[in-house]
């Protein structure tokens, strides 16, 4: 190989002194930014394109350099080419020149597409400037880096959703029933029958009320806030008669409530489309880890001292984890087959272990539930007391998700995965506590709820307990969000504060031990996406909710820079920005998909309250579409109707699973074509190699070709091939040669 | 404020605008910061062209620049001679290219010329070992730098010639999700 590549050496350091080698095209597509030099390039640079690459991203394919473009629609903005000002400056006025060579048409054409480009400019800068947040960002992004700066921006990203949210709900719900009274609209309220079934105490304190009684009202959601507009139970109208039109609330809240969990589907889908498209190219484990961390490794955006000195030791730790990965991966391909024996007992019993915990834990929660929900029945005996027995699910709930990682990382160390798998494995487990402990928590509310003393339930649901079952359990997700809050801010005073004080000013070991606070991101965003799928969860029977969500998603923000900033040091184990936010938005969908069950089942299966509510006149919450559909004109109900039939399902279904077979066979045939392609340029470049390195010997012998030149006639065919080969662009071929001498 | 400023006309603005990802007032922004480089050699007027260029010392100690393991590269890629010595072009350049918006393909042509330590289009074994030392400050053995190496050209090697051209380079860069944002300098 050594003789092939030697042509490429040279003594010193510098552009390659071979001319040949300097008038391939592939060399000309790198232009220094060299005063022109004696080689004639200068000519070249100031006609020539660059090439591009491989990249087939732009339309402009195919164009040979010595060409012209003749059509200006097709070139690409002036600003995107790797040349110096001067140089862009004159292929602008170059192309203003050829422009006026145009029809009237296409000049017009021109012009308002630059105007419209800067206009688009002008106007995203000042929508930046608009973004909330923009400079904390900033300053954190300098401090920590871009990993930090994902969970920030991710932070924002759901301020604004909850923020949408609550518009949402607010202008199709809360506002008609506000400015009804201001109109001239009439409002027909639910009519109550006067059943067993609707009858709904008031909860609102009477007589003298202790102060403290206000407090505990505001922190669970009963007494006095309970009927406001918080919570499902205040909503009794019916209809709202505006002059030209009906507006039916029931239908208007269940179709609310079915548009925002959409909305945030779709706009956390959009976020994480380009992120998905990226892990879906990536589909091994460890694909080209090196290249990217020596390459993409540095953050250019580092100014700080402290945060560069950490981003090399994290990338130090990388690349030693990355090391120390093949290594393992090395011992794992040698394991005997008595050692993988040994192996996948330990993980099948530590993975009946982890199961029989999470079992426990849910188990814990369901009798907290009850309790709390039991006691809540009985006469308050003491206000602290009280509120301890309101808050039991959550104390338990935070209890375990508090416990059950740090569980989940110890019982790891022993199941001998390699470390990227490891992390990604508690990652999961963590996740799937956290979000199945809501889902148990509304579990045991719904069988207390569907429970009743006679066995079978008159109202669908136990009224005797739960007048407004609706409300409470508006409450109980309140009271998590409350509690959720509360925690985010105590960790952060009584836990972090303390730690830094021990670890600044002590000296002793126990500071040494805990050493200084790191920003774990993984936790802290399970955190909030908890805090989330609760808010997706509860909207529906506590509308007010994503107002109170928005709020404290906003203060969180502030509390967490202040906590980064004051008591953290950046990870050493550095998490990616670019896999790091489609992380956070796979984490979020799951929690999407998982609010998406109990809302759906209490929307279509449980029967609604007869006390309280819009939909007291309906049996279940989703029988207000069927009877808005039934009065609609026939028309649009026979579309409808076909729309729903199985006909429709079934063809779309098929039509749906040819569509994904069809894309998945192409993606496959896309992958052959690059592997063939692949083999191709390796064999192609061999090719080069070996010619340039016949050329160059051929080039080395013009002694011996003095000598040869009697047998001119005789190989005058291969010469004139050969010169014909060699002549363009000057090659110093000075004589022609008889290279079939010197094969 | 944008009316009455006489440091550039509007061509050269208008110019600016159209041959980098900057805006007037981020050019007039970094103006400053390239007048304060040097106060006594950059002149505030600029309208008729001035040539004044700023050696490589003064720009590698600004705050963007300083803690960049890769800055005297950065700023030897951008230079017309080569030796790092930016004019305003240059250095207007520099952070355009620098710059949020971008795009891909113009940063990977950029920095395969700034991870290019000997000039010669090729990313070869001691470019790679280079620059694997400046970004951990040589805290890594030798067996080690010499594997992490071999193992990224045979990561990143197409044509199988045991070093980087831009073709394998761009190829890879392509596959590296993290290069956009993390080839960026805020200014």
């Amino acid at each position: 190989m050594d003789s092939v590549d030697s042509v490429f050496y040279s003594d010193r350091i510098g552009p390659s002194s071979n001319p040949l080698l300097d008038q391939l095209p592939s060399y000309q597509s790198l232009l220094y930014r060299r005063k022109p030099t004696a080689s004639g390039s200068m000519k070249r640079r100031g006609s020539s394109r660059t090439r591009v690459g491989s990249s087939s991203s732009w339309k402009w394919k195919g164009e040979k350099v010595e060409e012209r473009p003749k059509t200006t629609s097709l070139q690409r903005p002036v600003r995107e080419q790797p040349k110096t000002i001067e140089e862009k400056r004159k292929d602008k006025e170059l192309r203003i020149e050829q422009d006026r060579d145009l029809g009237s048409w296409k000049l017009w054409r021109q012009t308002t597409r630059r105007s419209l480009r800067r206009l688009k400019e002008d106007g995203l800068e000042l929508l930046s400037t608009l973004q909330l947040w923009r400079g904390d960002i900033h300053v954190i992004e300098g401090m920590f880096g871009t990993g930090i700066l994902s969970y920030f921006s991710f932070l924002r990203f759901l301020v604004l959703l909850n923020f949408v949210i609550f518009l949402l709900m607010f202008s199709f719900v809360m506002l008609p029933i506000i400015i009804a009274p201001r109109t001239l609209a009439n409002t027909t309220f639910n009519i109550y029958d006067g059943s067993e079934c609707s009858e709904y105490p008031s909860t609102s304190r009477r007589g003298l009320v202790v102060f403290h009684q206000y407090i505990a009202d505001l922190l669970s959601g009963t007494g006095f806030l309970e009927e406001t507009y918080l919570f499902y139970g205040y909503y009794k109208v019916d209809a709202i008669h505006f002059p030209k039109f009906t507006y039916k609330l029931p239908l208007a809240y269940l179709l609310v409530t079915i548009a925002y969990l959409f909305l945030s589907l779709i706009w956390i889908v959009k976020r994480s489309a380009s992120g998905f498209k990226r892990n879906l190219v990536q589909d091994e484990d460890r694909f080209q880890s090196f290249c990217n961390k020596i390459f993409a490794g540095w953050d250019f955006c580092i100014t700080n001292e402290t945060a560069a000195r950490l981003k090399r030791s994290s990338l130090l730790y990388e690349l030693k984890t990355d090391l120390e990965e093949e290594r393992i991966k090395q011992k794992i391909a040698d394991r005997t087959r008595k050692e993988k024996c040994r192996i996948y007992f330990l993980r099948l019993v530590l993975n009946l272990f982890v199961v029989a915990v999470l079992a426990a834990c849910f188990y814990s929660i369901y009798r907290a539930t009850i309790y709390s929900q039991k006691s809540q029945m009985e006469p308050p005996a003491n206000f602290i007391l009280d509120l301890i027995y309101e808050y039991l699910p959550s104390i338990v709930i935070t209890l375990a998700n508090f416990i059950t990682p740090l569980m989940f990382t110890l019982i790891i160390q022993f199941e001998d995965y390699s470390p990227a798998f490891e992390i990604r494995f508690t990652l999961m487990r963590c996740v799937f506590m956290r979000l199945a402990s809501i889902g148990v928590l509304l579990f045991s509310l719904w069988s207390q709820i569907t429970s009743c003393s006679g066995g079978s339930c008159p109202c669908g649901y136990n009224h005797e307990l739960y007048p407004c079952w609706e409300s409470r359990v508006g409450q109980e997700m309140y009271k998590l969000m409350i509690f959720d809050f509360i925690i985010i801010g105590a960790v952060t005073v009584f836990v972090e504060f303390p730690r830094k004080l021990i670890v600044t000013y002590c000296d002793c070991g126990l500071a040494k031990w805990l050493g200084q606070q790191e920003f774990a991101i993984p936790q802290n965003v399970l955190e909030i996406v908890y805090g989330q799928t609760i808010c997706w969860i509860g909207t529906y029977y506590c509308p007010l909710l994503p107002a109170i969500s928005t709020l404290k998603y906003f203060i969180v923000f502030y509390i967490k820079k202040m906590t980064l900033v004051k008591n953290c040091r950046p990870a050493t184990r550095p998490f990616r920005a670019s896999s790091s936010n489609f992380f956070f938005l796979v984490v979020l969908l799951i929690g999407l998909a998982m609010a998406c069950v109990p809302v759906t089942v209490s929307i279509a299966q449980i029967s609604c309250s007869q006390a309280c509510g819009p939909f007291v006149n309906y049996t279940t919450s989703w029988e207000v579409v069927p009877q808005t559909v039934s009065q609609l004109p026939k028309g649009l109900r026979r579309f409808l109707f076909a729309l729903a039939s199985e006909a429709f399902a079934v063809s779309f279904f098929v039509i749906t699973c040819l569509a994904m077979f069809y894309v998945i066979a192409l993606a496959g045939a896309h992958k052959r074509v690059v592997d063939q392609l692949r083999e191709q340029l390796a064999m192609e470049g061999k090719d080069k190699r070996f010619l340039i390195q016949k050329l160059c010997q051929a080039q080395r012998t013009p002694a011996r070709s003095l000598g040869a030149q009697s047998h001119s006639d005789r190989g005058s065919q291969s010469q004139s091939g050969a010169q014909n080969y060699c002549s363009p662009e000057g090659v110093l071929l000075a004589r022609p040669s008889v290279s079939a001498t010197h094969v | 404020m944008g009316n009455k400023q006489t440091i550039f006309t509007d061509e050269q603005l208008d110019a600016y605008q159209d041959c980098t990802f900057f805006t007037r007032k981020e050019i007039l922004r970094l103006h400053g910061r390239y007048h304060e480089l040097a106060p006594h050699l950059v002149p505030m007027d600029y309208t008729n062209d001035p040539d004044v260029k700023l050696p490589l010392a003064l720009i590698v100690n600004m705050p963007e620049l300083k803690e960049n393991p890769f800055r005297s590269r950065i700023v030897e890629s951008f230079s017309e001679d080569g030796e790092g010595n930016l004019s305003f072009n240059d250095f207007v350049d520099m952070f355009s290219v620098l710059s949020e918006t971008a795009p891909r393909e113009l940063k990977a042509i950029y920095a395969f010329k700034i991870y290019d330590f000997n000039t010669d289009n090729f990313l070869c074994k001691e470019d790679l070992e280079k620059t694997l030392n400046k970004l951990t400050r040589e805290e890594l053995t030798p067996e080690e730098v010499v594997l992490v190496c071999e193992k990224s050209i045979e990561e990143a090697d197409l044509d199988g010639d045991s070093k980087l051209s831009f073709a394998d380079f761009e190829n890879m860069i392509t596959r590296a999700p993290d290069f956009i944002s993390t080839f960026h300098i805020r200014i």
